[in-house]
């Protein structure tokens, strides 16, 4: 699960992490009010959406007077940002955050994520603060600092000196820093993160740091334990079919091509998409509906299906373990009944109770073809569409 | 012979008393699998069927022998369950749960560095050895007993698919492993690898990997190294899109990393027989071993 910016910033205040001065603002008009607080100019005015890359689309400008930031706030609230990471469709700013301005000097980059290879949380840090993190580990990966923290002992100061002494920061700033990263570390722990990360981190004239910008996810899987995360979600951030899905309890990704496909089981249904390409046609979704599939969840998952307007034909793969064939077979039958499938239908089956399964489908009247094994269900469907 | 599971495992089922660890259990009962203890803290004491339920894993090991756990625990509780078990002294712990907290899963995994037990999983089928001894939710009838070959897989339903179509070929199985979708889990590919090259009965492995992480990469560097037996291998996710994550937790391409085609280059140049079409992967393996 992601949140805005302004929302991160707010968990950087109550952990004692800096940040500019500033406030959020859904209108010209409270934007003026929130400016008129902050005691000076110049003040940022920064769309708040999820994805990155906002500066490059135009969600991101410098008033240096208050009528710029009404100007600025009306521009960008409301608009539909289309940044690199939103996709062409863009996404449309409700809000934004003001900040004032600071006299930076330098700017660096830190993040702390969950590390999968070293089952412990990486810290990582660069002066190259301001860059695209990906570029700087690909062209210059000498100027990352990474650091290692076991999460049964937790940070300790030397965590803290290893990623202040590699950032080449003054003396004077190595005790702010390494309160910081604590604080960090105790903020990604505390609430189940899966990203926290800070690009830029600045030092200021006044050698003060402060985290510009702020990006934190949180590890869905915890979510359950959470409940202040959870009240942060911003559902227009989000694509409407993903939640559609996950009101389902369905994993259902749109894709491109046209043949629509319902499998049980992530690893199989990632298969039966390249299965599908393979025998010359494009997948036009991926769709795991799980080990213990019902009737409800497989007509659900029809229906996603058949909301992309794109479909021209639909296999299903199901190994029937735990999962018995014949219910499938009759979930498909009332499935198919309930939402008026229009286009051409391949089952594929295999496992538990197969041999009623198949009889269920073939009295069932459908306009179906069935498929005696996954190669066959791929030839069939792609000379379909 | 066979690895991690077999006839003298002694299996004790966490969470033997919710609806889930009920069925398995009773699934693997009859398969053949000698289940002699349950636990469910509050119903020691109680009976599932002939199977004496227990308060804590410790005494399933002392009062039942148990030598083998499965767990069933719903996702808060499975961190503690496993650390339990672990211990409690048994060998190997095998979860099923799925969708743990990654964090849990970390603390989980340094803890077990300091004890004897091995983890599979979590979010996996679990560990079969055909004829022998089921420990998970695989269907046990797809399996073919005997060898020569084994099998580990991140997945679990695309095993079966595999299995299924080594059985239909007249290969059988030494050992089957489902590892588990998630980013961090217990077993990894390399030692399963070690432990099929060690066993004598194993002639070949196929291992079934997944897009994300670098599992498979890693696993390609150790059979380069070390298998002298042949490995077929199929990744799953040619056509899975980057940045977007497809089911399991740790199926997901980040940062242009994990994708199947850098997993497909790596095992080839490893010396692993790669088969891009699971539709085939039979007939493949018919040729290979």
């Amino acid at each position: 699960m992601k949140i805005h910016e302004y929302q991160a910033k707010q968990l950087f205040s109550e952990y004692g992490v800096a940040i500019a001065k500033g406030g959020v603002a859904e209108s010209p008009e409270t934007a003026k009010a929130v400016a008129e607080t902050l005691g000076g100019f110049p003040v940022a005015v920064k769309a708040q959406i999820h994805a990155g890359g906002r500066g490059k689309g135009g969600g991101v400008k410098i008033a240096n007077d208050i009528s710029e930031v009404v100007k600025h706030a009306g521009a960008i609230i409301g608009m539909n940002l289309v940044t690199p990471q939103t996709g062409p469709g863009g996404q449309p700013v409700k809000r934004v955050l003001l900040e004032k301005g600071l006299n930076i000097e330098k700017e660096l980059y830190l993040s702390l994520t969950a590390d999968r290879e070293s089952a412990g949380i990486l810290i990582m840090a660069s002066e190259a603060g301001g860059m695209d993190i990906e570029t700087v580990a690909e062209q210059t990966p000498e100027k990352i600092i990474k650091v290692h923290v076991n999460p049964l002992t937790g940070i300790y100061p030397y965590h803290c000196r290893q990623a202040a002494f590699g950032l080449n920061l003054d003396k004077e700033l190595i005790k702010p820093f390494s309160q910081m990263l604590t604080a960090l570390y105790k903020l990604f722990v505390d609430l189940d993160c899966s990203l926290v990360e800070i690009n830029p981190l600045v030092i200021t004239q006044e050698k003060q740091l402060y985290a510009l910008d702020a990006k934190v996810s949180f590890d869905d899987n915890a979510l359950y334990r959470q409940k202040e995360v959870v009240e942060m979600r911003d559902f227009d951030e989000e694509d409407p079919v993903d939640v559609e899905a996950s009101k389902y309890n369905l994993n259902y990704i749109n894709l491109d091509g046209t043949v629509g496909n319902m499998v049980n089981g992530a690893g199989l249904a990632m298969a039966v998409m390249d299965t599908i390409k393979l025998a010359g046609a494009e997948p036009a979704n991926f769709l795991d509906v799980g080990g213990g599939a019902t009737a409800e969840m497989i007509e659900n998952g029809f229906r996603l299906i058949l909301s992309d307007k794109k479909v021209k034909a639909i296999l299903i793969n199901i190994f029937g373990g735990i999962l018995r064939c014949d219910v499938l077979a009759k979930g498909v039958v009332e499935a198919a009944r309930n939402t008026e499938i229009n286009v051409p239908l391949v089952v594929r089956m295999e496992g538990t109770n197969v041999e009623e399964g198949r009889q269920i489908l073939a009295d069932s009247g459908l306009d179906l073809q069935t498929a005696r094994d996954l190669k066959d269900a791929g030839e069939k469907v792609a000379a379909l569409v | 012979m066979s690895i991690f599971a077999d006839a003298d495992t002694r299996l004790v089922v966490q969470g033997i008393t919710g609806k889930e660890g009920q069925f398995h259990a009773r699934q693997c009962v009859e398969y053949g699998t000698r289940v002699v203890a349950g636990v469910t803290p509050g119903k020691g004491g109680q009976k599932m069927d002939d199977i004496p339920v227990f308060n804590s894993v410790a005494e399933s090991v002392s009062e039942a022998g148990a030598n083998c756990s499965l767990i069933f625990v719903p996702p808060p509780f499975a961190a503690d369950a496993i650390m339990e078990a672990a211990d409690a002294g048994v060998d190997l712990i095998v979860t099923i749960t799925e969708g743990i907290p990654v964090l849990d899963m970390m603390r989980v995994k340094h803890y077990l560095k300091i004890r004897a037990a091995r983890l599979i999983g979590p979010n996996c089928p679990g560990i079969i050895t055909p004829g022998e001894a089921k420990v998970g939710i695989m269907p046990g009838p797809i399996h073919k007993a005997g060898g020569p070959i084994g099998v580990v897989s991140r997945s679990g339903t695309l095993t079966y698919e595999v299995v299924y179509q080594l059985t239909l070929q007249d290969i059988g199985q030494t050992t089957c492993i489902g590892i588990g979708g998630d980013p961090v889990n217990g077993t990894n590919f390399i030692d399963c690898l070690a432990a099929f090259e060690a066993d004598p009965d194993t002639r070949g492995v196929v291992m079934v990997g997944e897009i994300g992480g670098s599992a498979e990469e890693q696993a390609a560097e150790f059979i380069r190294q070390n298998m002298s037996k042949p490995v077929v291998s199929f990744i799953a996710g040619m056509t899975a899109p980057p940045g977007r994550r497809m089911g399991h937790a740790g199926a997901i391409i980040s940062g242009g990393a994990g994708t199947a085609q850098g997993k497909i280059e790596a095992l080839k140049a490893g010396g692993a027989h790669v088969c891009e079409d699971l539709g085939r992967i039979g007939e493949f393996c018919a040729k290979v071993f």
